[in-house]
């Protein structure tokens, strides 16, 4: 008897939402052997964290918080990795985005009507994250040069820019020597629905709408997937290959400027420290594990939002580190990557060695 | 003006030399054609398990060893998604980052004693000293070669025996073919499986021991995120030196020197913003990582292994 992957002609659809579902388990059953190990009962954490997460009104507004985020830079990365384009810069694209919608909101708001100071302080947030994010588009598409380094780069200088400029220059100088700047003009600020909860949540819900029409409905979105497919046969169409990696690109950096704009405005209402916690890289595991379809991000990123609030929780009520939320995060993409093996190939048995020739042959 | 040049080049030697584990670990890995991210999460680990055997147990070896471990089964991890399931590359060394610096930050905050909140940053373990060896170390220049701790001493011999084993031996060869065209070498009867497993896995316990060195001997002690993106910029040191372990001091001695400057330039209290001497190191990487594509694309030199980041399946026609 002898055993063969074969290329399944079509993605399975049953793996395909099977897989994250089972990873999701996965990941939770090796993290609680790590818990066991480190004296935690894995059970009552797990409770303590969905408690924390879902548990109550309040819980589920701080959920919702840091899934707004989340969905937006994971729309961003999704649409960026199914170009092919690993762009692992959404972090530095936030701080960026943040970073201008804090410069329109305290320095340009006396020459902008009221009415609409929002609306350009976050256009200024997409503005400031799709430069960040063109930046590395065009040195790939005219110089080749390697994207995951250029943008994985440019996250740390943006982070630095942005403590430069609020232990700096910015610093508010009513602000006791806090390292932040000037609050904003309330004008400037997003209006919050339930607690913390900001209507973020509009703008990540209607852009993974409007991505998903874009991306399975138009003309558009069909040359980016034969992109992402292969480049060598999208040429052969005549589509205009770097063109349209270079504007998906600076539509996926937006998303994630958008998310530090939104960061900003609605919850510390002025740069400072501790604008992100990581988002940007987070984002990665959320596109990956809704495998990049632009809905699925919007639940997956509830459910990573959970794991990061009830991770805080578990280290209030015991103490265990919050960065446990983390681990079961890093370590949901293993099952996930074997098992997405499954959902293109299907193992094939073969019982005599001869039909194992005529197998090997005709595949 | 000597002796300020011999304290910036002991503080180069002294910044590069993780980088060197690192850059020579990896490019073994991509030489067997795996291109693996998972460096900067893999000397997280290293760093912070080296530094937590070595604060318990005040044994160098067994720290070192512990580090190499810990490179050994997570490079396991990303061998096994991508050689066997053949995973996108990217992504499982991506995964193997995330996790990585993840758990590192776990086991920073629970492997400490009870008395420091069972935290690791702050406490103070056994750490790498220089080397003092009559007469050489009193020259300027060469001392700044020679006073130092046995890891720096381990680069000068590893450079060159990595780069004998590479182009002078008959097992470089093989790996070298794997890297270029696995079909061929199959055919030679080079297995490729195996030697792919092998150099990830090797590759992985060197980066490690990068990563050890800088909780050891760099910056003892353990900080959370104490590597500062040294993962990444390996990877961009691998393209700089075009996948040969003996340009791999140039880059490591560019951006150790940049270290260095900046540190002077700290202590020396100039007026040019932290911010910006600290923005230096990933604006070179990119200004660098430029000017190597640009210079390939002109000299039409390519020094990157063929079948980099391509999954091998035997069947595959």
């Amino acid at each position: 008897m002898k055993f063969y992957f074969e290329k399944r002609k079509a993605l399975s659809v049953k793996a395909v939402v099977l897989v994250p579902v089972v990873s999701f388990v996965v990941s939770l059953l090796l993290t609680a052997v790590i818990l066991f190990i480190f004296g935690a009962n894995p059970l009552a954490t797990y409770a303590a964290m969905f408690g924390g997460a879902f548990g109550s009104g309040r819980a589920f507004t701080e959920t919702l918080v840091k899934a707004i985020p989340l969905m937006l830079t994971g729309l961003g990365v999704a649409l960026a990795f199914k170009m092919r384009f690993w762009n692992i810069g959404a972090e530095g694209q936030l701080a960026m985005g943040g970073i201008s919608a804090a410069a329109v909101a305290l320095f340009a708001s006396p020459w902008i009507p009221k009415v609409i100071l929002l609306p350009a302080v976050l256009a200024g947030a997409c503005l400031a994250g799709a430069l960040w994010a063109g930046i590395p588009a065009l040195l790939k598409t005219s110089l080749k040069v390697d994207e995951t380094l250029t943008t994985l780069m440019m996250n740390y200088v943006a982070i630095l820019i942005s403590e430069t400029l609020y232990y700096g220059p910015w610093r508010d100088p009513n602000g006791f020597g806090f390292p932040g700047t000037a609050p904003f003009p309330e004008a400037a600020w997003l209006p919050r629905f339930a607690g913390r909860a900001h209507i973020g949540l509009v703008f990540g819900v209607i852009l993974a709408v409007a991505l998903w029409i874009v991306l399975d409905r138009t003309r558009w979105g069909f040359e980016l997937k034969i992109i992402g497919n292969s480049q060598a046969s999208a040429r052969y169409l005549g589509i205009s290959v770097e063109r349209n990696i270079v504007m998906a690109i600076l539509l996926s950096g937006a998303a994630s400027g958008l998310a530090g704009g939104c960061e900003v405005t609605a919850i510390s209402h002025r740069l400072q420290q501790g604008m992100s916690l990581g988002y940007g890289y987070t984002a990665i595991i959320v596109a990956w594990m809704a495998q990049l379809n632009p809905i699925a991000v919007v639940f997956v990123s509830l459910l990573m939002a959970g794991l990061l609030v009830g991770g805080d929780q578990v280290q209030m009520m015991m103490g265990l580190p919050a960065a446990m939320g983390l681990v079961i995060q890093g370590m949901i993409l293993f099952p996930m990557l074997a098992g997405s093996f499954f959902t293109e190939y299907h193992i094939k048995v073969v019982r005599s060695p001869k039909a194992a020739v005529a197998a090997g042959g005709a595949a | 003006m000597i002796g300020l040049i011999s304290s910036i080049l002991t503080i180069t030697l002294r910044a590069g030399t993780s980088l060197v584990y690192a850059t020579i670990g990896e490019i073994f890995t991509e030489r067997g054609g795996i291109l693996n991210l998972g460096l900067e999460g893999i000397m997280l680990m290293g760093a912070v398990t080296s530094f937590a055997v070595s604060y318990y147990t005040h044994s160098l070896p067994l720290a070192l060893l512990a580090a190499v471990l810990v490179g050994a089964a997570l490079s396991a991890i990303h061998a096994f998604l991508t050689i066997t399931m053949r995973a996108n590359q990217v992504v499982s060394g991506l995964s193997i980052t995330l996790f990585g610096s993840g758990f590192a930050s776990f086991l920073g905050q629970r492997l400490g004693p009870a008395t420091n909140n069972h935290r690791l940053v702050g406490l103070v373990g056994a750490k790498f000293e220089s080397f003092r060896i009559p007469v050489l170390s009193d020259i300027p220049i060469v001392q700044s070669i020679v006073s130092q701790d046995i890891l720096t001493w381990g680069i000068y011999l590893l450079i060159p025996l990595a780069w004998f084993y590479l182009y002078r031996t008959r097992a470089g060869l093989s790996l070298r073919a794997v890297g270029e065209n696995p079909q061929t070498a199959d055919a030679m009867g080079v297995d490729v499986f195996r030697l792919k497993y092998a150099y990830t896995i090797s590759g992985g316990m060197l980066v490690a021991l990068g990563g050890a060195h800088l909780s050891l001997s760099y910056t003892p002690g353990w900080s959370e995120n104490i590597t500062g993106g040294r993962g990444w910029i390996v990877i961009a040191l691998v393209i700089f030196s075009m996948w040969n372990p003996a340009r791999a001091i140039w880059g490591a001695l560019l951006f150790g020197g940049i270290n260095a400057v900046q540190f002077r330039l700290q202590a020396s209290g100039t007026n040019i913003p932290a911010g910006f001497l600290n923005m230096l190191p990933y604006i070179m990487t990119i200004v660098v990582l430029v000017l190597i594509t640009w210079w390939e694309a002109l000299s039409k030199k390519v020094g990157a292994p063929a079948a980099l980041g391509q999954a091998y399946m035997r069947e595959d026609k």
